[in-house]
């Protein structure tokens, strides 16, 4: 025995040496010696990183060049989802020479991007004359592009137009340098280095705006020619100093500044005093503080409840700045008129509709920022009514984007026409839509004799359960209720008019009643991005119960939903409601221990509003892309959260007829992209298409037969 | 016995309207009641144990058909049973231990055998020989020389004729030893609270969180029992929807000023990543391990599993029960009122009773209790300290006796 140990112990430091020895110097090695090593420069950590460097991990999907032009707003070889303006020339008065100057290249830009940033810089030659550059830096994704839409000529620091070669050689030595230490550029780049490329940004638009817009695009081209002949493979610095010049159009833009905004900031923490206080000050509502707050959710605002609502009905006439749409629709969340994620959502969208109609730029403004302003001034408002749910949080942002796309050159009219129905596409199709095929694809999992759990009341929920009903699928329905909303109530008494076999019972009974159930559905306030469902508080426990019982867990929720926010547990973020609804127990007149809680010290209640349930007691997503696991979240949100995706817009076969020639359309209005062999979102039906090349011969469940150039193909859905 | 027989018969009404709260307290009357049945009961001249254990099995196989579901009622019962059968163990030992002083060990041994194949001749056809002893290795060992004397025994019926007048002697000491072990019985009940809460420094530390669920006076007494010892924790209550008992607990722990907070139950998968125990009472606990306890303690026990958190058992003696369950969640479980979650014709606008085709559309299930695996308890906290799951058999098996399992079959089969 010994003698073997020690034999090992003479080889094994030997073999570790192979390991660790050999290994260890060499990665230093390849990244300082030949920096221009394309695939080895990048750190592991950036593996999906710019197109141009191409990880040997990254297989990039496969993706159709026209669609992923018009659906997608990125390129196709970028794993990186570019929050987009995409839509920023289309939705232009007079796009039809950008569409087709901006549609032809990308197809081109998606073969040739994996060589460099030289068609990068086409795509923002192609993008400029939009002129968005007057376009106000307001939300996250779209504030980048008009300012990395300059960056190459900032760093080199020459007025456009001007020396194109100097600039070429400029950043090529940015390049080189940068390339010697493969490190991400956010350490890199300097405080000096950053003013220089605001100053040089501000100089610039001013530059364009004397000198008309072509101009930038053609030297950053000219620029990115030149860096691409002497280096032939950039550095993916040099990329994001490139690409950050880049345009809109393709989606290749700065990828380490979309990193750095994918970062979803900070939420309020309200245990930071002088914020509070700050917050406070600007505030409507003034609430006050509840006296007995939970320890534990001090980072959460606890304010004393039926406060406001007296001051808010007071304060009416004073509240010139809000639109009474807006403060009608908070007084609604205030009181609980309101409530479920969708509802808020498309009660305050139809609150914004009405300020947007009834606004009008005030003089020496621009109504893009102006307006911007004014909706973060509304959404304050209802922040103080009640803590913005995340669905609302992601329509609110697509709204901003929406307005700081708007082009000057749009008369103020035609710009709130604009707005007005971006924000009715966005409820239709994000949200009535988004449900319906949320209920095609849910009912599938709908057997006979099936029972059906559910918790709470979950719209997207109701609707499956009364479709089902319908298909005349035979099935009961297991309603589980919690204090103290009880809103399963509500939902027992739609389905039970409607003629569906119910059991009702609360959340305490879960383990007894589950061993009856065959499936779960459960509504989600929102998914996030690591597969945490974030929910009706209760959810968690109905979910880990079905787990226990092996029982799939569905879960159903609209994908504008999804967050790329990441939480753990329930307690960093949540919401608190109002902890008197739980010492009275309404119809129980006997149990009135807790009068008078708040007069002691001790006694906390503690109404939480959400849960967060772990992915791993989710079987399954249900949403409008499709039927996921839980790890696909973070792709969805990835590929489709940032840059809203607007089929319907882009797509739309009466407007271009040739975008779409891959696509297969569907009576029931979903489009099949057979290249995908994915059914992506759908048109209205109403619009029959026209110039299809594709026809549909069968549609069942699971898949489809198309006839294309004579040959039948299958596709699974 | 007409005295009797009203108490019994109230104590049934009792029982069958659910009108009694918790096991502790309906242990302790159950405990009363069969005191003053077996003080009432007059006991014949031979075999008084034997009448006793008829009577008090007669009594018992009533009140746990009035209500099965409390199985405090059925422990009680045994344990009663068990005090005779062992009070008339040592009276039969004692007695012989002293008229035959120089009897050697194998004579003492057969005797006691004799005596005890009498009385079970006399009262219950199987009462087994095994019952007067305490089950132990010694026992065990000499089970064999027991079973193949039991002919002999049962042959020879002259032979106890002998032993009458010893009998006699030790007629009244019996039911007075008897009354004297259930009364120290229902003080172990009235008590066990005290010694459950002095284990409780052990377990709780300073700056903990604790979370429970509805009410238990034990785990009232065990949290303030720690609070007294000057350690500061905090308590989260989850309020036990329907009956809403966490109320009443966190007031009374506020009452004596604890750190308390209130939650609904559908937050406590929130709450338990933040908690560092789960303490909370049990309505009866099995001899495998399980628990029964108040509805919604499966997902709270589950929920601890799933965050590593310790699932602490607070039961007293009398909770322990020596069955072993099969399918607990339906056959030990109760169905109660909808109308704690649905007001009375709350949804009659929505079903239509003209029709009357077909089954119903809504049903509404509130059930009592639900059953906690032994896989998904941490320990169990009794009068006699703390054990795991797996060793409860064992515990229960020393309150009581094998032959008082099954109260009913045998109390039919002896009338």
């Amino acid at each position: 025995m010994d003698s073997r140990r020690s034999s090992r112990a003479v080889i094994d430091p030997k073999v570790r040496q192979v390991g660790f020895f050999t290994s260890a110097p060499l990665p230093p090695d390849r990244t300082q010696s030949d920096p221009p090593d394309p695939i080895r420069s990048p750190p592991l950590a950036d593996a999906s990183s710019p197109g141009n460097s191409l990880s040997p991990v990254m297989i990039p999907p496969p993706r159709h060049p026209s669609d992923s032009l018009l659906r997608l707003p990125h390129s196709p070889s970028d794993a990186f989802p570019p929050p987009s303006p995409t839509t920023t020339t289309t939705s232009l008065g007079d796009f039809s020479d950008d569409v087709t100057a901006a549609s032809s290249p990308p197809p081109a830009a998606a073969r040739v991007r994996g060589r460099g940033s030289s068609v990068k810089q086409q795509g923002a030659a192609s993008s400029f004359p939009g002129g968005g550059f007057e376009v106000p830096p307001s939300v996250k994704a779209p504030s980048s592009v008009p300012a990395s839409g300059l960056t190459t000529v900032s760093v080199v620091k020459l007025p456009p137009g001007i020396s194109e070669n100097a600039g070429g050689s400029v950043s090529v030595e940015v390049q080189s340098d940068r390339a010697l230490n493969s490190k991400p550029l956010k350490e890199k780049t300097s405080k000096a280095e950053r003013r220089a490329i605001q100053e040089a940004q501000r100089a610039a638009k001013a530059a364009a705006k004397a000198e008309g817009i072509k101009t930038p695009a053609v030297t950053a081209l000219a620029n990115a020619k030149s860096a691409k002949s002497t280096k032939p493979s950039p550095q993916r610095n040099d990329s994001a100093v490139v690409v950050a010049a880049s345009e809109k159009k393709g989606g290749d833009r700065s990828v380490e500044k979309d990193r750095k905004k994918d970062v979803p900031h900070p939420r309020m923490q309200y245990d930071d005093k002088s914020r509070v206080q700050k917050l406070k000050k600007r505030s409507v509502v003034k609430p006050t503080e509840a006296r007995n707050r939970v320890e534990l959710f001090r980072h959460l605002p606890q304010y004393e409840h039926g406060t406001q609502l007296p001051v808010l009905q007071s304060k009416f006439f004073q509240l010139d700045t809000l639109h009474p749409a807006v403060y009608k629709v908070g007084l609604q969340y205030l009181s609980g008129d309101i409530c479920g994620g969708n509802a808020r959502c498309i009660a305050m969208l139809q609150a914004f509709q009405e300020a947007i109609r009834d606004y009008s730029t005030p003089p020496a403004k621009t109504l893009s920022r102006d307006l911007t302003a004014k909706i973060s001034s509304y959404v304050s408002f209802l922040i103080d009514c009640r803590p913005l749910s995340v669905s609302m949080g992601n329509a609110i942002r697509f709204l901003k984007s929406q307005i700081a796309k708007i082009p000057i050159s749009l008369s103020e009219s035609e710009a709130k026409a604009t707005l007005h129905s971006d924000i009715e596409r966005f409820i239709n199709e994000k949200i009535i839509l988004a449900d319906r095929v949320i209920v095609k694809h849910a009912v599938t999992k709908i057997r006979d004799g099936d029972v059906l759990l559910t918790y709470g009341s979950s719209s997207a929920v109701e609707m499956i359960l009364q479709h089902a009903h319908e298909l005349g699928k035979q099935f009961r329905v297991v309603i589980v209720d919690s204090r103290p909303k009880h809103e399963g109530k509500l939902l027992l008494r739609r389905l039970v008019r409607k003629g569906l076999s119910c059991t009702y019972t609360h959340i305490n009974a879960i383990s007894y009643i589950m061993h009856e159930v065959t499936r779960v559905f459960l509504g989600a306030s929102s998914v996030l991005s690591n597969g945490t469902v974030y929910s009706r508080v209760g959810t968690a426990c109905v979910a880990m119960v079905a787990y226990g019982f092996h029982i799939p867990v569905l879960v159903c929720c609209e994908a504008y939903k999804f967050h790329e926010r990441v939480q753990l547990d329930s307690i960093c973020s949540n919401e608190l409601g109002d902890p008197d609804s739980i010492s009275k127990v309404p119809g129980r007149e006997d149990i009135n221990h807790l009068d008078g809680w708040d007069k002691s010290e001790n006694l906390q209640l503690l109404n939480l509003i959400y849960d967060a349930t772990p992915s791993d007691y989710v079987s399954l997503i249900i949403t409008d892309y499709g039927m996921i696991p839980p790890t696909s979240v973070p792709v969805i949100v990835r590929e489709y959260g940032r840059g809203q995706l607007w089929i319907y817009e882009e797509c739309d076969p009466l407007a271009s007829p040739g975008r779409c020639s891959d696509a297969v359309f569907f009576v029931d209005g979903l489009i099949f992209y057979p290249s995908q062999h994915l059914v992506l979102s759908f048109w209205f039906p109403d619009r029959p298409p026209s110039g299809l090349n594709n026809d549909l011969l069968e549609r069942s469940d699971n898949f489809v037969t198309v006839a294309e150039n004579g040959n039948f193909t299958n596709f699974e859905l | 016995m007409p005295d009797t027989q009203v108490l019994v018969n109230d104590f049934l009404n009792k029982l069958k309207k659910r009108k009694i709260e918790g096991s502790q307290a309906t242990a302790r009357q159950t405990a009363e009641l069969l005191r003053s049945v077996i003080s009432q009961q007059r006991v014949p001249y031979t075999n008084q144990a034997g009448a006793l254990i008829d009577a008090v099995k007669a009594v018992g196989e009533q009140l746990i058909a009035a209500n099965p579901v409390e199985l405090a009622v059925g422990n009680i019962v045994r344990r009663v049973l068990h005090i005779i059968r062992e009070e008339d163990l040592s009276l039969t030992t004692a007695a012989i231990g002293g008229l035959n002083l120089s009897a050697v060990s194998d004579d003492e041994n057969d005797d006691d055998r004799d005596g005890d194949s009498t009385l079970s001749a006399a009262a219950v056809a199987a009462a087994a020989r095994s019952t007067l002893r305490p089950p132990s290795l010694q026992t065990l060992l000499e089970d064999t020389p027991v079973s193949a004397a039991v002919p002999q025994t049962s042959s020879s019926g002259g032979d106890s004729e002998g032993k009458t007048a010893d009998k006699s002697s030790r007629s009244r000491k019996l039911k007075h030893d008897v009354i004297e072990a259930v009364n120290e019985l229902i003080q172990d009940i009235v008590t066990c609270h005290e010694q459950i809460a002095e284990q409780a420094v052990e377990h709780i530390h300073q700056n903990e969180v604790i979370l429970t669920l509805g009410s238990s006076r034990t785990v009232l007494e065990f949290l303030f029992a720690a609070k007294e010892k000057k350690r500061s924790f905090r308590v989260f209550v989850a309020e036990g929807a329907p009956r809403y008992q966490g109320h009443l607990l966190a007031k009374e722990l506020v009452a004596r000023g604890l750190q308390t907070t209130l939650i609904t139950d559908s937050a406590v998968f929130a709450m338990i990543s933040r908690v560092n125990m789960v303490i909370v009472g049990a309505h009866a606990v099995m001899a495998n391990g399980g628990v029964i306890a108040p509805v919604g303690m499966n997902l709270v026990a589950l929920a601890a599993q799933k965050h590593a958190v310790p699932f602490v058992v607070l039961a007293g003696s009398h909770k322990l029960c020596p069955l072993y369950p099969h399918n607990p969640e339906v056959l030990l479980n109760e169905l109660r009122s909808p109308s704690e979650l649905l007001d009375f014709g709350e949804f009659s606008d929505c079903m239509d009773f003209g029709s009357g085709s077909g089954s119903p559309l809504l049903h509404v299930v509130n059930p009592a209790f639900d059953y906690v695996p032994p896989k998904l308890v941490s320990l169990f906290i009794t009068d006699t300290g703390g054990h795991n799951p797996s060793y409860m058999y064992r515990l229960i098996a020393d309150y009581y006796s094998a032959d008082d399992l099954v109260v009913q079959r045998r109390a039919t089969a002896g009338n």
